[in-house]
């Protein structure tokens, strides 16, 4: 009896040694899926909270007036060319010293233009210029404030911070304080950052430049990849024989959907730039580069997609007398296609996102103006991020984090329509 | 029906086009590789021409510059790809020890553990991680990982770089995880249920099937999916750039700045350089080294993963 309780009781303790195993390694198995969910909240968070910002823009109210001693000296005579060639800087200097009539001396009259950003004298010559009666008459314009105003006024920098954090005097500060008081000076949105290239003044720089090159690129990279992905596909799963020489593209092609990307890049400038002598930093390239990355995407995507209809509608289409071609082009095609564009959506999702084979074919200058066709020098989302990720200025970080979220919601945006057109156009044989 | 005839003539006519046009466009694919092996194998022989293959295999020193005038101080560069490579296997051992343990849970957890509900919102979303550009993962690596271990390590008493390896590699390795996870999910659904069921049957507990069967039975393919991730932890270039360091040291320590190949082939090849300099060169070289790397890696990969597929069709 006595061994029988033993062996029993040694039993229990067993089991409930394995059921403590059995629990704990559940208990790591969730901590596992977790891990991945929580870097990704953490990641979105990061993210949002410092890029947000960048959405606002601070501007100060002047009150400017355009006198007749500014004009510039006008070619032809004509009035209008007189106000375009006014001296604005001046004006504005001006402007600034009338608000604060106690300021004086040279460094704190340097303090106090400053508080004001170097476009702000395009946009008193943009208004005047549209101003009927610009010369004599005193203006009321919103003008930006500098990138230190703009980070006080927005709360990224805390306004107890120590000088050289905020990079303001407490002498400006002052000036800051007493203009929002007289509601001088307000964060408005941003419109700016949509709307203009980069620029060495982070007040000033926007976005655009980069989306219409990522744009540019990724139109070439379709326009190259989609026709010659699907007919590739055509061919490998419709009319290659069986042979050595179609089990190697096939091989070749799996290797190269696992080739690293600057690779490509390498591949880019040696032939793309070097032989052919195409334009640096041009869009064109990028796309072309982005297109041999994408070209083994969708050719697996497409394979996939032609193997899934079922052989009966080729083989109904070539016994009503259609010849392999007809077939495959009038009946199998249309049948795979909504299988093809998820898989080339996916692919160009994975293009847009693409830094590194851009780098190594001149993507990453300094590109102010905004490309208006595909050789025009130009730079993309990602590398205009990368470039941005790496200036220190602060202001220059919610720039970046606000440029990663448009570009993560145009990569969001691609992918759900993937799953849109897969959830809507799935056939179930 | 001579018109009919002719008509037949057009159509075969221009589908032998279209036949011929498939085959040029299939063969774009082939060109590629082509081109990558040409482009690299010609950039880098002129390279070893100016520097003895040796030097580059063996070196154990990488100080990439080339003299402007002949009396220069360390006129000579150094191009010895020995710490970069070493660099860049200490990141990759990072990164894969992050995604190696977690992608194989957490596919466990979704596979084996999850209830339907829990395994449609989380899969989808493990997926999004694979799809988030990779300078994000850099920015992110370099703003908020980095900074964070400098601090903890400073709190701690320990000298932490703030370019260490063990940012990027962890980084990295969170941006690998979704795709180490659904190729053991592929590995782990391809052994046959009744295995499992054979094990369970006989009193085993869950945990114990999977770690005493299922795995077993699934470690080749796993083991594929982890070479498949190393190549692609070889071959990362944004994550590194902007978080690891520039300066080339030998040295095994997680916390030193490290630099690696994607990250030289980066720095020599942005900026205007001639192109014939020894400097601008070495690039290519790194990209050969690159490429074989990874396509080893990538042919035994998939060559492991179609025997073992074979295996239990």
């Amino acid at each position: 009896m006595t061994d029988i309780t033993e062996t029993q009781i040694r039993m229990a303790r067993r089991l409930a040694r394995r059921h403590g195993a059995e629990k704990r390694f559940k208990l790591l198995a969730l901590l596992a899926a977790w891990i991945g969910l929580v870097f990704l909240g953490v990641l979105l968070f990061t993210v949002i909270k410092s890029g947000h910002t960048a959405l606002l823009q601070t501007e100060v109210l002047l009150k400017v007036t355009l006198q007749g001693s500014d004009l510039g000296q006008p070619v032809s005579g004509d009035r209008s060319e007189a106000v375009a060639g006014a001296n604005y800087n001046a004006v504005i200097k001006r402007a600034l010293r009338e608000t604060f009539p106690e300021v004086k001396g040279r460094s704190q009259l340097r303090e106090l233009y400053g508080l004001v950003s170097v476009a702000a004298a395009y946009e008193v010559r943009e208004a005047m210029m549209e101003h009927a009666d610009p010369v004599g008459n005193t203006v009321a314009i919103w003008v930006t404030a500098s990138d230190d105003v703009d980070l006080i006024i927005k709360g990224t920098v805390p306004r107890t911070a120590p000088e050289e954090q905020r990079h303001l005097s407490d002498r400006q500060m002052n000036w800051i304080e007493s203009l929002e008081k007289a509601d001088g000076i307000k964060a408005k949105f941003n419109t700016n950052f949509f709307t203009s290239g980069d620029s060495r003044e982070p007040e000033l720089a926007g976005i655009l430049g980069g989306a219409m090159g990522s744009l540019y690129a990724i139109l070439v990279c379709l326009a190259i990849s989609f026709p010659l992905g699907v007919a590739s596909a055509v061919y490998l799963e419709c009319f290659a024989p069986k042979n050595k020489v179609t089990e190697f593209i096939e091989v070749n092609i799996n290797n190269l959907a696992a080739v690293p990307s600057i690779v490509f890049g390498l591949l880019g400038l040696a032939i793309f730039l070097n032989v052919f002598m195409l334009p640096r930093s041009a869009p064109l390239v990028g796309g072309m580069v982005l297109s041999l990355l994408t070209l083994p995407t969708i050719i697996i995507a497409g394979r996939a997609a032609i193997k899934a209809v079922p052989p009966s509608v080729r083989e109904a289409a070539l016994a009503l007398g259609a010849s392999p071609i007809q077939a495959v082009f009038h009946h199998v095609l249309p049948l795979a296609m909504p299988g093809i564009l998820t898989g080339t959506i996916i692919g160009t999702a994975g293009a847009l996102g693409e830094t590194a084979p851009l780098l190594m074919i001149g993507m990453v200058a300094f590109i102010v103006d905004v490309p208006t066709s595909v050789v025009d020098p130009a730079t993309v989302l990602p590398v205009q991020i990368f470039l941005w990720s790496d200036i220190p200025e602060k202001a220059f970080v919610e720039r970046t984090s606000a440029a990663i979220l448009v570009l993560l919601s145009f990569v969001c945006l691609l992918n759900l329509v993937a799953v849109y057109l897969r959830r809507k156009f799935e056939i179930r044989w | 029906m001579t018109s009919a005839g002719a008509r037949r003539a057009r159509r075969v006519l221009v589908e032998r086009l279209i036949m011929i046009l498939l085959i040029a466009a299939s063969s774009v694919a082939i060109l590629t590789t082509i081109g990558i092996v040409l482009s690299l194998i010609f950039e880098s022989i002129q390279f070893f021409r100016q520097i003895p293959i040796t030097d580059f295999v063996f070196g154990l020193h990488w100080s990439p510059q080339t003299a402007i005038r002949a009396d220069q101080v360390g006129a000579s560069g150094a191009f010895g790809a020995i710490p970069l490579l070493v660099g860049t296997l200490l990141i990759s051992a990072i990164a894969l020890c992050v995604s190696g343990p977690v992608g194989l849970m957490a596919a466990i957890y979704l596979g084996e553990y999850a209830s339907h509900r829990f395994r449609s919102i989380v899969k989808p979303v493990l997926e999004a991680l694979a799809g988030i550009p990779t300078v994000v993962y850099g920015f992110f690596a370099a703003i908020v990982v980095a900074p964070m271990l400098r601090n903890s390590g400073e709190a701690i008493g320990l000298d932490v770089s703030s370019e260490s390896a063990l940012a990027a590699g962890l980084v990295m390795g969170i941006m690998t995880i979704p795709f180490v996870s659904s190729i053991s999910d592929d590995a782990i659904t391809a052994v046959p249920a009744s295995l499992k069921e054979a094990a369970l049957g006989l009193g085993s507990t869950r945990s114990e099937a999977i770690r005493n069967v299922i795995l077993p039975a699934a470690l080749p393919g796993i083991a594929g999916g982890l070479l498949l991730a190393a190549s692609r932890v070889i071959g990362e270039t944004m994550i590194v750039v902007m978080a690891a360091g520039l300066a080339a040291k030998l040295t095994l320590n997680p916390l030193d700045a490290v630099t690696t190949v994607t990250v030289q082939i980066v720095t020599l090849l942005t900026g205007d350089q001639e192109f014939d300099s020894a400097k601008t060169l070495a690039a290519f070289a790194l990209g050969l080294l690159l490429f074989v790397v990874t396509l080893a890696l990538n042919v035994t990969a998939l060559r492991i993963v179609k025997a073992y597929r074979e295996q239990y069709d």
